[in-house]
């Protein structure tokens, strides 16, 4: 079992902080259960990458973001959006692809956002979203506001092109972007050491000659320590710097693999010893800080909340198929600019009625 | 009414959007101090300083994204890419992420940037850096593509895309950079995207083209007209939206249409202008649509070869005089 003592020894937190960081993750690990569920009864289509395991490197890097900072993810992005404050109903509602989805069901699993709350997507293609988070980072700069950029991304990203370019970008021209690799050990089934010529990658960081940091990702006081001074940094100092945070996702990269093939049995016992929920929860206890009626009503209330967002979700509308040419383009003029593209279009783009689908 | 270079149009066009809306920012390889591999951003970092006129390394997949990342907080960058040749490398940037970011968000965010690009061919610089790619960026939903082929359009279709709210890819032409034309005084002058201009009047034969081939058809026509052949010029203006109402228009007067770019034809812009043609002129056409491209070659370097491969007039005119041949004129 894991060891309380083990929890970061500069990150202590009050009663209401400890509720907060462990109805989280609870929060999003049953979520991703019932996620997973509904899978498989084929309510969700498409690729579903869950984080069971990663939750203490979301929350605990989330929780350290203020008011106006912005937040870019992977498509590994359910826990992103549940931990923003994204409503449980509409994040569940986009992966069964209704309109009442946080992206209108055009997105899904992998599109998640929440612009209100300065969530700027979950992103599809492994590592691309560095350098569109160092644009975020750069409209801050170029308006001179107060704010910082936490981009998470997985392990395999740091092997991408994107990852160095958006890094260089970001240090010489000293934008406030926090970086972090929520490092599970695998991209897909290939390990960070079959991958990567320096596996520990925080060291990328001297490259860019910004500050790099590894720290224990199943521990969320840790991670929040560490993003929250990061955060800081990059806010006052203008500076970006590289976090890792080490950590294990327990089931298979999506829910098509069931992750068993690159990596031992021994090993994935290995690290659900390490299980970071239990483990807080064992750390919150030991502190007095929650006691074990709290947690198990946690569990209780955060099913009833999951349970509730599939309720939701299964009686919303699907999106109208009249809606489909929505959203391609949002100029006020957009349908007048392609009025005249209509003349001898493909059959079903010049504007007939869409008489075949019903 | 001034006259001035299709460079200083651009740069013109820049120089008042930077003016107008403190949203606005260029950012680019050498746009700043080197004033521009093709001196388009000349004068413009001195007048607006570093932040303004971002000067970037060569990371085109880095920068591209920035501007991507800066146009969804709201910012408006104008993104120089040296030439067309160079967007290869951020071509996810471009196609998977500027083209869908509002789609796949369901509508919550958008993109108004531009990418500001040179194309084309003719100065010996071969395979890797003389090409027409602008076919393969108007295949894709979500983006806007224009490729203004003159003094004017040069000018109001840069303030219109720097305007739009969506992503816009401006093809300029390198060989086009030194023409001369005359331009109105009005800095609120903007050409519309999505319209086509007829820009020489006739009634034998319709000739469609954009970007520089729009100069080489108007040439064409020159010539053809010493033998009394009247050709009208339809310059396309911009690629996606495509005015096909106005070629149709045209066609339908000519009953005769030829497509010509510098651009490989096959799966080109004239291949998709033949199809909608076809269609909306069935029963006016009195030949074939026919298609005249650069020759699907890898661009060769030495001069007879790269001459052999572009569309030069005297290809364009071959292409124009077999056709009327066809329908029996000439």
């Amino acid at each position: 079992m894991a060891k309380a003592a083990e929890t970061h020894p500069d990150a202590a937190v009050d009663r209401d902080t400890a509720m907060r960081l462990f109805r989280m993750m609870a929060l999003i690990r049953r979520f991703e259960e019932r996620t997973e569920e509904q899978y498989t009864r084929a309510r969700i289509g498409g690729y579903c990458h869950l984080a069971i395991g990663e939750e203490a490197s979301t929350v605990g890097a989330i929780d350290a973001l203020e008011a106006d900072d912005c937040l870019f993810a992977s498509y590994r992005d359910h826990g992103t959006a549940l931990a923003v404050g994204s409503e449980p109903a509409a994040v569940m509602a986009e992966l069964f692809g209704k309109e009442t989805g946080v992206a209108h069901g055009r997105g899904g699993s992998m599109h998640l956002l929440d612009v209100q709350r300065r969530f700027f997507g979950g992103w599809g293609i492994v590592g691309a979203h560095l350098p569109i988070a160092t644009g975020a980072g750069l409209a801050i700069a170029y308006r001179g506001q107060p704010n910082a950029v936490l981009c998470q991304f997985g392990d395999g990203a740091v092997e991408t092109g994107s990852f160095h370019e958006a890094l260089n970008l970001a240090a010489i021209w000293d934008l406030p972007v926090v970086f972090q690799i929520i490092n599970n050990q695998y991209g897909m089934g290939t390990s960070v050491e079959q991958s990567s010529a320096e596996p520990e990658l925080w060291r990328r960081a001297a490259a860019y000659r910004i500050h790099g940091e590894r720290v224990d990702g199943n521990d969320v006081l840790a991670v929040r320590e560490a993003a929250h001074r990061l955060l800081a940094e990059a806010r006052e100092r203008r500076h970006p710097a590289l976090l890792e945070t080490v950590t294990y996702r327990f089931r298979g990269h999506s829910v098509a693999d069931a992750g068993k093939v690159y990596r031992t049995a021994e090993e994935i016992e290995s690290w659900r010893r390490r299980d970071p929920i239990t483990r807080f929860g064992l750390y919150c206890v030991d502190q007095g800080l929650l006691d074990q009626e709290s947690i198990d009503q946690v569990w209780s209330d955060v099913a009833a909340e999951v349970k509730d967002a599939i309720d939701q979700a299964l009686g919303a509308a699907f999106p109208d198929p009249d809606t489909l040419y929505e959203h391609v383009y949002g100029d006020p003029g957009w349908r007048e600019q392609f009025a005249r593209m209509r003349a001898g279009a493909p059959f079903g783009e010049r504007g007939e009625e869409r008489t075949w689908q019903t | 009414m001034a006259d001035l270079t299709y460079r200083e149009a651009l740069r013109r066009a820049l120089d008042d959007e930077l003016e107008r809306d403190p949203d606005v920012f260029l950012m680019g390889e050498e746009i700043g101090r080197f004033e521009g591999s093709y001196k388009v951003t000349a004068g413009l970092w001195e007048k607006y300083g570093p932040e303004r006129v971002r000067e970037t390394p060569i990371s085109e997949e880095g920068f591209i994204g920035a501007g991507i990342g800066a146009a969804m907080m709201g910012l408006r960058p104008v993104v120089e890419i040296m030439t067309i040749n160079f967007i290869l490398v951020a071509m996810d940037q471009v196609i998977n992420h500027a083209a869908k970011i509002r789609y796949m968000f369901g509508g919550e965010v958008g993109v108004p940037m531009v990418i500001r690009t040179p194309g084309g061919a003719g100065a010996q610089l071969t395979a890797q850096h003389s090409q027409s790619l602008e076919s393969w960026f108007a295949a894709t939903p979500g983006l806007k593509v224009v490729a203004p082929a003159s003094v004017p359009d040069a000018y109001g279709l840069m303030k219109s895309a720097i305007r739009d709210d969506d992503p816009v890819l401006l093809v300029e032409n390198l060989v086009m950079y030194n023409v001369t034309g005359s331009m109105p005084d009005d800095s609120d002058y903007t050409v519309p995207i999505g319209r086509a201009a007829v820009v020489r009047d006739g009634r034998d034969l319709t000739l469609v083209a954009h970007s520089y081939t729009v100069q080489r058809a108007l040439r064409v026509a020159d010539v053809l007209a010493r033998d009394g052949i009247e050709t009208e010029v339809v310059d396309l203006r911009s690629l996606r939206p495509l005015d096909a109402e106005t070629v149709a228009e045209s066609v339908r007067k000519t009953s005769r249409v030829l497509i010509a770019e510098e651009g490989w034809s096959t799966y080109g812009v004239g291949a998709e202008l033949a199809a909608r043609i076809q269609r909306l002129c069935f029963d006016d056409l009195d030949a074939p649509v026919e298609r005249v491209g650069g020759a699907e070659v890898p661009m060769p370097y030495s001069k007879p070869l790269e001459l052999a491969a572009l569309p030069l007039e005297t290809k364009i005119e071959a292409a124009a005089r077999a056709l009327l041949a066809e329908s029996g004129i000439v």
